[in-house]
């Protein structure tokens, strides 16, 4: 137990100081994990921490990543990019692994090492190009775009990559290595040894329903499978959610969408599918679903948390000896293999028209091997396709190469994005667009607001934490996601930070004045338009920081009053000046007396409040009385005709002028 | 032509009346009007400002209350030279492009807009050596060509001079029942128009009506 906390504590403690360190020197938050990692390394070795199969724990991180992913990916988006990920993912693992295993061999390697390693180096590292794109906020531009088509491509040739090592198994090249470095021999091989343990379960090793099995069963149940997710995505999750919200318990909704994730994760390692691809998969077939936001903002801490603790081992793995001894070695492979895939991803940028910065984005961004390296590595040693000396070797090839991304993602942004500044402009319009307009509360006031929005073009995300209504709105096919729009992280995964605008129509008075003070501060950028329930709850909006503030029964009052004149006689344009000057002097007297509102004090106990009061209405009758305007009597200034003076005037003057 | 005129009252033309006022306890004249106009049978009489108090003109709706009539009269007062602003806002978007002028626009083609004003000023000071400094026909040349885009034949309009003084000099009921009769001829195409063509302004003494009308009368 002790243990377990002292290890919690340290990588804990680890992100928590170098992370916000690395993000101040704008080296972003994988670097500062990766530099923690690096910094306790020598701690977890005295402690005897197996850091190779705390990795492995922690890449259930991707697994939740692409889960993430897939949620705001909808089918129709994922079959508009089907040409970009066959194209441009096949064509680029295809491509590097040429290029790498060629390279490989006028090293001297076997042809069968030289396959291997192009395979293995081809992949990228889905962890930290997503999680940098993301924070950069360079998901929606072209290059992220085409970033993510090639790692998702990856993702799914890591399959046949798996089926295919063990055939290239050449166990009598084994002894002809030269044993470069016998250190580095034990070092590569525990690393090793701990990948294919852990990996068996990952891979359709010890667990499996698909082992033994012929061909035909063996597709048909990875066929099933995948039908399950899909199929049972679709259908199931609205009335377990709707189960589950029976409880009204906030964690309960935490536990189930986990116990998703690790159940469609599970699913698929049995059949030997990537986890991660079967997660991606039910995170699109979800992402029509209402649920969507609340099975984001559920599993985002997860992810984050375990993605942290997958960087800080990647640095905390790194052999110092080994990398100390074959130095020179390290680094040339290293930037050798940065320099090759970077050159292939920028031919095939060409290719497929990433244009502009986005094409360095792209080239810089994937150059990178990944995590999958590591698995991949330590099945080729179990294998017998490379020997555990050379392996030992490349995982600290793979390392330094994702350690050297965050510097790539740098020189990106310091030196190659400026040069683009056009582009870049024009990029960040696009992402304007997609701006979007959060309601909070889709019941009579917000329905209203979102139709009208919607009506005209605008992109809204409705939220609201009543089932009931939830199922009511579906039943006339619009779009809502359940969850309480007074949780930060809800707000988040609704996309606050991209947001243009938020409507608060929730029923609460406190909770609506406390969203609006949470996102006046936390997001100033978002334009904030409030229902208020009374005057009293405008002072209390006006007080949290919203300038737009929406009586709910003003209107419709007014409305009411316009009505009953002309009920009563009056001609409907000017009873609508008479209601629309009403709402004028109202909404002035409100504006006034906002900064003398107190809400610690009673109005009537208020005297600041109540002078103003009843200046402001003194001042009105007064105008009111004095209104200026031939006929125009009272407050009416609609129509003021010359008198009988006037013309009389007019017409002497012009007798004058020409009597002259 | 001949069979109208030899059938008068057969094939009544369909009349439909715009007014618009933006104060009424404040008219002279042209509330007085509008009342009698609404009491004349077999026209349509539309108050532009209590229709639209909140000028949200619905452009189909007038569109096809157009496309049922034949002849189009526009009551109002004279304000800064021109009509009331609803009259404008009814200008500016009924009378769209491809509907009403323009390429393919031929929908009033051949039908008739009379204005029916009243003018503060004498009929002296819509002169070229009056105060306005020009007639009145000028300041209604807006209308007039208006008429002509959408290939509609512009009448001679029914103007009450010097309204602001009408009620002391007792002009109104006058005027009023020549707008009756005015309208009732309009409807009955007994107005003849080849001799209200001929003219700057009608009023109720001067209204040019066909010889078996008059006969009639």
């Amino acid at each position: 137990m002790a243990d377990f906390l002292l290890l919690s504590f340290v990588f804990l403690l680890a992100g928590i100081v170098a992370v916000p360190i690395a993000s101040r020197l704008g080296l972003g938050s994988v670097l500062g994990y990766l530099l923690a990692g690096m910094a306790i390394s020598p701690l977890l070795a005295a402690l005897n921490v197996d850091v190779v199969s705390i990795q492995h724990f922690a890449e259930f991180g991707v697994v939740m990543m692409l889960f993430l992913v897939g949620l705001e990916l909808e089918p129709r988006a994922l079959w508009d990019m089907r040409a970009r990920l066959l194209g441009l993912g096949g064509l680029q693992v295809a491509g590097s692994a040429a290029v790498i295993a060629a390279a490989a061999m006028i090293l001297g390697q076997p042809p069968t090492f030289a396959i291997a390693i192009g395979l293995i180096f081809a992949l990228s590292s889905t962890a930290i190009v997503l999680q940098t794109l993301n924070e950069k906020g360079l998901m929606r531009s072209d290059g992220g775009q085409a970033s993510f088509s090639v790692l998702l491509a990856q993702d799914i040739a890591v399959i046949p990559m798996l089926a295919l090592f063990p055939l290239l198994a050449m166990p009598e090249l084994m002894d002809v290595v030269a044993p470069a470095a016998d250190a580095a021999h034990g070092a590569g091989a525990a690393h090793g040894d701990g990948h294919s343990d852990e990996h068996a379960g990952d891979h359709g090793g010890g667990m499996s329903l698909v082992d033994g099995l012929s061909p035909l069963p063996r597709v048909l149940i990875t066929l099933g499978a995948i039908a399950l997710v899909i199929v049972g995505g679709s259908l199931l999750t609205r009335p377990i959610f709707r189960f589950v919200a029976m409880a009204n318990l906030r964690e309960l909704f935490v536990a189930t969408a986990l116990c998703m994730v690790v159940g469609i994760a599970l699913l698929m390692t049995v059949v030997g599918l990537s986890p991660a691809l079967g997660t991606f998969l039910a995170g699109v077939v979800l992402a029509n679903s209402e649920y969507r936001h609340e099975l984001e903002s559920d599993i985002d801490p997860f992810r984050g948390l375990l993605l942290g603790l997958f960087f800080i081992t990647v640095g905390a793995a790194l052999n110092f000896s080994l990398l100390a001894e074959n130095l020179l070695v390290v680094i040339g492979l290293t930037i050798g293999l940065l320099a090759l895939k970077g050159g292939v991803l920028y031919v095939l940028g060409i290719l497929f028209k990433v244009e502009g910065s986005s094409r360095w984005l792209f080239a810089l961004g994937l150059a990178q091997a990944g995590e999958f390296a590591f698995v991949l590595l330590a099945m080729a040693t179990a294998n017998s396709v490379l020997p555990a000396s050379l392996a030992g070797l490349l995982v600290i090839v793979v390392t330094l190469s994702m350690l050297a991304t965050p510097g790539l993602f740098i020189l990106y942004d310091r030196v190659i994005a400026p040069r683009f500044a056009d582009a870049q402009t024009q990029e960040a319009d696009e992402i304007d667009e997609q701006g979007t307009v959060i309601i909070a509360g889709h019941g009579r006031w917000g329905g209203i607001v979102n139709r009208i929005l919607r009506t005209a073009g605008y992109e809204t995300v409705v939220l609201d934490h009543d089932s009931r209504q939830l199922e009511m709105l579906r039943a006339f096919n619009i779009r809502v996601f359940f969850g309480d729009a007074t949780r930060p992280d809800l707000l988040h995964a609704a996309g606050i930070e991209q947001a243009k605008m938020l409507v608060v129509a929730i029923d609460d008075r406190n909770q609506a004045t406390e969203l609006v003070q949470y996102v006046t501060k936390a997001h100033p950028h978002v334009y904030i338009i409030a229902r208020a329930r009374d005057r009293n709850h405008v002072y209390e909006l006006y007080g949290a920081g919203c300038r737009d503030i929406i009586r709910e029964t003003f209107d419709s009052g007014v409305r009411a009053g316009r009505s009953a004149l002309v009920a009563l006689g009056m001609h409907p344009y000017t009873a609508q000046r008479r209601a629309h000057d009403f709402e004028r002097r109202d909404r002035y007297a409100l504006a006034q007396l906002a900064s003398v509102y107190d809400p610690s004090i009673p109005i009537h106990e208020n005297k600041p409040y109540v002078d103003l009061a009843i200046k402001i209405r003194e001042e009105q009758e007064a105008e009111m009385r004095s209104a200026p305007g031939g006929f125009g009597k009272g407050e009416d200034r609609s129509w003021s005709p010359p008198t009988t003076a006037d013309v009389r005037a007019a017409e002497e003057g012009r007798a004058r002028a020409s009597g002259e | 032509m001949s069979d109208r005129t030899a059938r008068p009252g057969a094939s009544l033309a369909r009349t439909i009346v715009y007014f618009a006022h933006p104060a009424h306890h404040q008219s002279h004249a042209n509330v007085a009007m509008a009342k009698a106009a609404q009491s004349v049978e077999g026209i349509t009489f539309i108050d532009l400002y209590a229709e639209y108090p909140r000028f949200n003109i619905r452009v189909d709706i007038e569109q096809e209350r157009l496309s049922n009539h034949d002849i189009v009269v526009f009551q109002f007062p004279m304000f800064w030279y021109s009509t009331p602003s609803i009259l404008k806002e009814w200008q500016d978007i009924v009378l769209e492009h491809g509907w009403a002028y323009g390429q393919g626009g031929t929908r009033l083609s051949g039908k008739r807009l009379l204005a029916a004003t009243t003018a503060g000023g004498s009929e002296e000071a819509y002169s070229d050596n009056g105060y306005q400094r020009y007639p009145i026909r000028t300041f209604l040349t807006p209308l007039e060509r208006t008429a002509g885009l959408c290939q509609m034949a512009f009448l001679a309009p029914y103007v009450l001079f010097g309204a602001i003084r009408a009620v002391d000099d007792g002009r109104i009921p006058a005027h009023v029942t020549g707008y009756v009769r005015l309208l009732q001829a309009l409807r009955d195409d007994q107005l003849d128009l080849d001799a209200a063509a001929g003219m700057d302004t009608l009023g109720p003494d001067t209204l040019p009506l066909k010889p078996e009308a008059v006969a009639h009368g």
